[in-house]
């Protein structure tokens, strides 16, 4: 019993010593492994006596973690893809600001600026928002490969799709503001609706699409660009498309203020910007886009290269826009979409076996019913007077501890979720007469 | 017997003062936030949205449909295993009892992850299905696949509690009623059935409230309309400030401490005990003919949807690409090699959180039921009430707990915050995981009857060393029963860990595999990852029912 005991305490010993080492630069990211420990790898190589320790954490919860930490003990290094996090963390005094690292790096692409205008942070990685497709599942189902968003919201895909809820993913929520700044409010949101009719799955992590479009589980999902290139040049039977409605931003990184160690921070920093750091992310594995436009000279050929072609054409992303709707997208999503999500299917089955009768019916009565069933089931249950309405984002945007607050905001989406069920309901009864006229 | 002695004052207060720290401060400081305005004053505003939201009504109902349901499809698996390994003499019974673990050792997450790869919409039996008979089986969908994938993965809970109260029934009980003329059904009826119901009780209560709230599962299928993953999705999404989400995890507590009190109340005023134990042995009857062939089919019909899981999740390890196809195009071990190189400290992790998490929680265990149900001492009950209502704690309401009592405290006489080391993630799942080994442990202290222990007394014994001589080795099996459930469910504990983990370095295996699944390319490396961690608490499991049938012979 004693030598058993004193083994334990040795074994405890040690474990204390190994966790108090000295230079290590703490990183708090949302990235997969595949890209984080090349970085751990490559750096930890390149300095030693450096440790590079990886804190893989969802955005909100990163923030939530950084924000938790006491001063002086805070990770050094803030890692994650949406720009509004960032803004989160500045907003709070939570980052430190970072001298220019690397001139050979542009200050816009398209009309988009890669790194902070107030230097709080760099953009370190470039991120599109397309479409990814499992080959052989369009091939067992008959089924075309997609080009645009409006592609995605056709029966012919009923079922076939997945997308991740805006309010779990950053990077989701930047792509539905993409569909709805190209499309403009009400038929952004149509559109959209549409497509999360067609969804077999509104998920809660964005991995999970690019997962499910990989195994084959769904045919088609909307995934930022690096989850299907890396599919791909894994070897997947799988595609991915920017839609000519895309917008081109920067995932970025940003020095934590308080942070334990930070000049091994700022060093790991300036080496993920480096050409050497910047040339890393073309391994098929990571496949994302650099911010660097000499990295691009070693990408294989069908690499997209939006430094010479651009790729964003019709958007011109409006981040403060996006931001200052964030709560409402996300909640009327979440509550008329995502919670409501079978009653929304049943609604678009049933108009979609509608539209084929009608079609060859060219029944007026029945074709007027149709679209009053669309209207229902598609239609934002927010104007676009009221989405521009800056007292109703306030409303949520305000701290909910304040019971009245809350109670305010739990009323709105109440009456959404209860709104849209009764939508689909009529929607779906509607249709079906109209499929019987 | 009438007065309690200071030294059992002292264990019930030492151990109320645990308690307090690891779980009711924590819970006391989030149920706070739910009842709490901006400005800091008191407000049942939050509260009262509970009741006029519909959403929250139906999530309600879907969770209780779920749980209530996974409780029956895991009675229908687990009963007739039972019976079968304890009462007849069964080939490959104690096989049977070790892969029956199995689904226990993977997080739920992981083993939806693979059933999803086998049994989803383009799953393995689907596609097949789809291209020979032209039909599809939709079993992975909506609350269904909840279902399904928690009945597979919580069923051993019963299966282990129930077969534990058959091979501790005393075969002399049965004889005795077998000579004064009563067989079959009525036997079953009279004398098996109302000395197995504590047992199978505890464990279906246990399967009801994991269910109720488990998260990863109805996450990875994409269910979003019950509960726990309402207060999740609120907490994350929203924010830790959004007080609604602290509003669900109120209530969650709340019908899950019901849930307790309503099963203790069934359970209360009944004396279980058997007054012998291990002089007649269980008698265990021959199977013949189609009984055989019917028992046999049966086990292995359960083994097979069982070990499913684990068939998707080997598979996965080997697979290069595995895409829309029956089974993977082609394989590697190249994820091996990448997990062996990534593994050692997770594994090590693993045993140090889930050991000590084990081991303390069976000492206390063993004091609170030894303390409530043989000492006059007061507060025994209310120690086992407290201690068993950490099972109506969310892990995700644990978790944020530690980080708000904990924030800003240092380990005496040093630099290091307490919330950095791997101290805090241990305690939260000792606590989280307590009320399994207690009601192990109580139900095993119940079947040992109170004269064995008074006879030892009455013979001289101090009662220090009739416990530790007579009744410790009585409830050895208990005991173990309870140690193993503690260390294998801890092992795949994810919403706490999650929560609490300071550093990569101190990721155990669960959180290891969790975050490789993450991206498509790691999902080889995730699932070798799994099938380590299985072995490994598969090996630890099997040696402890080695180690338990070897003491049962020498008490016998």
């Amino acid at each position: 019993m004693k030598t058993i005991r004193i083994r334990l305490l040795a074994a405890f010993a040690m474990l204390a010593a190994v966790t108090a080492r000295a230079d290590t630069v703490t990183i708090v990211t949302s990235f997969p492994k595949e890209l984080t420990d090349a970085y751990k790898k490559a750096y930890e190589a390149r300095t030693p006596g450096t440790t590079v320790e990886i804190l893989n954490k969802g955005t909100s919860a990163g923030i939530a973690y950084v924000r938790e930490s006491p001063a002086g003990n805070k990770p050094d290094i803030f890692w994650v893809s949406a720009p509004d996090a960032f803004e989160v963390l500045a907003k709070e005094n939570l980052l430190e600001k970072l001298p220019d690292l690397n001139p050979a790096i542009p200050a816009k692409i398209g009309d988009f600026p890669i790194n902070d205008p107030n230097g709080f942070y760099k953009g370190q990685a470039l991120a599109g928002y397309g479409i990814m497709f499992n080959t052989r599942y369009l091939q067992a189902n008959d089924l075309p490969a997609p080009k645009e968003w409006a592609d995605l919201a056709k029966p012919i895909y009923f079922g076939h799709v997945a997308t991740c809820a805006p309010s779990r993913s950053g990077t989701t929520q930047l792509t539905m503001e993409t569909i709805l700044q190209g499309e403009g409010w009400e038929n952004g949101w149509r559109q959209i609706a549409m497509i999360a009719g067609n969804c077999a799955v509104i998920s809660d992590r964005s991995t999970a699409v690019p997962d499910g479009v990989g195994s084959g589980q769904f045919g088609l999902g909307l995934v930022i660009d690096f989850f299907g290139l890396a599919a791909k040049n894994s070897g997947f039977p799988v595609d991915f498309v920017y839609p000519s409605i895309t917008a081109i931003v920067p995932a970025n990184i940003g020095l934590i203020a308080g942070a334990k160690n930070a000049d091994a921070a700022k060093k790991f920093i300036a080496y993920s910007v480096s050409t050497e750091g910047q040339e890393l992310l073309l391994e098929p594995k990571i496949s994302r886009l650099p911010v660097l436009p000499a990295a691009y000279a070693k990408a294989p050929k069908d690499f997209p290269r939006p430094f010479e072609k651009p790729i964003t054409a019709k958007v011109k992303f409006d981040a403060q826009l996006s931001e200052a709707r964030y709560y409402v997208v996300s909640a009327l999503f979440d509550q008329t979409i995502t919670f409501r999500h079978k009653e929304l299917v049943e609604a678009a089955r049933a108009i979609q076996a509608a539209e084929v009768k009608v079609e060859k019916s060219k029944n007026l009565e029945a074709s007027k019913l149709l679209d009053e069933a669309r209207r229902l089931a598609f239609s934002p249950l927010v104007s676009p007077t009221q989405i521009s309405d800056k007292a109703f984002l306030a409303t949520f945007k305000a701290s909910k501890k304040d019971a009245e607050t809350a109670k305010k905001v739990t009323a709105v989406e109440e009456a959404w979720g209860t709104q849209a069920k009764g939508n689909y309901a009529k929607a779906a009864e509607l249709a079906t007469k109209a499929a019987a006229m | 017997m009438t007065r309690a002695s200071l030294s059992q004052r002292l264990l019930v207060a030492a151990i109320g003062l645990f308690l307090l720290v690891t779980l009711v401060l924590p819970v006391a400081a989030v149920v706070k936030s739910a009842f709490t305005n901006a400005d800091g004053s008191f407000t049942l505003g939050h509260m009262a949205s509970l009741f006029h939201v519909t959403l929250l009504r139906e999530s309600f109902y879907n969770s209780l449909y779920v749980a209530v349901l996974t409780v029956l499809a895991s009675s229908i698996l687990a009963l007739p295993l039972a019976y079968l390994t304890a009462r007849f003499q069964f080939r490959g019974a104690g096989i049977v009892s070790s892969l029956a673990v199995i689904p226990l050792v993977m997080p739920p997450f992981v083993g939806a992850v693979a059933l999803q790869l086998l049994f989803g919409k383009n799953g393995s039996l689907n596609l097949l299905l789809k291209e020979y008979l032209g039909f599809r089986i939709p079993i992975m969908e909506g609350l269904t696949g909840v279902i399904f994938v928690e009945s597979l993965h919580y069923f051993p809970f019963i299966l282990l509690n129930v077969a534990a109260a058959l091979a501790n029934l005393d075969g002399a009980m049965e004889e005795a009623a077998e000579n004064l003329g009563c067989t079959g059904i009525r036997l079953f009826r009279r004398i098996v059935l109302p000395l197995v119901l504590p047992g199978y009780l505890a464990g279906a209560l246990l399967v009801f409230i994991k269910v109720f709230d488990d998260l990863g599962t109805p996450l990875v299928l994409g269910v979003t309309n019950l509960l726990a993953p309402q207060a999740y999705l609120r907490i994350t999404s929203v924010g830790v400030d959004d007080p609604f989400g602290y509003v669900i995890c109120v209530a969650l507590v709340i019908i899950s401490l019901v849930t307790l009190w309503l099963s203790n109340r069934a359970l209360a005023g009944r004396d279980y005990s058997t007054s012998q134990r291990g002089g007649t042995a269980v008698s265990k009857y021959p199977l013949r003919a189609w009984r055989g062939v019917l028992a046999y089919a049966w086990t292995g019909g359960v083994l097979l949807l069982v070990l499913s899981p684990l068939i998707g999740l080997l598979l996965l390890s080997f697979a290069k690409i595995w895409s829309f196809s029956v089974l993977p195009d082609s394989f590697t071990t190249a994820h091996y090699a990448t997990m062996i190189q990534d593994s050692p400290r997770m594994i090590w992790n693993t045993l140090l959180y889930c050991g000590v998490a084990a081991g303390v929680g069976v000492l206390i265990s063993v004091a609170i039921a030894y303390l409530m149900l043989r000492t006059p001492v007061r507060g025994g009950k209310a120690l086992d009430f407290l201690a068993s209502a950490s099972l109506a704690v969310p892990g995700i309401v644990l978790g944020i707990g530690y980080l708000r009592i904990f924030k800003g405290m240092n380990v005496p006489f040093t630099e290091t915050a307490v919330l950095s080391t791997w101290v805090t993630i241990t305690l939260a799942l000792t606590v989280r995981r307590l009320p399994y080994a207690l009601r192990s442990c109580v139900a095993a202290l119940q079947q040992v009857h109170p004269s064995l222990e008074e006879a030892a007394l009455n013979l001289g014994a101090t009662r220090r060393r009739a416990v530790v001589r007579i009744v410790m080795p009585l409830m050895l099996g208990g005991i173990l029963a309870g140690f193993i459930t503690v260390f294998v469910t801890a092992a795949v504990e994810l919403s706490t860990t999650l929560v609490l983990l300071a550093s990569s370095q101190q990721a155990p295996l669960a959180l290891g595999i969790y975050f490789y699944l993450q991206s498509m390319t790691g999902r080889g490396p995730g699932a070798a990852l799994g099938v380590a961690a299985v072995v490994l608490v598969g090996l630890g499991t099997f040696a402890s029912q080695r180690l338990m049938r070897g003491r049962g012979a020498m008490v016998g």
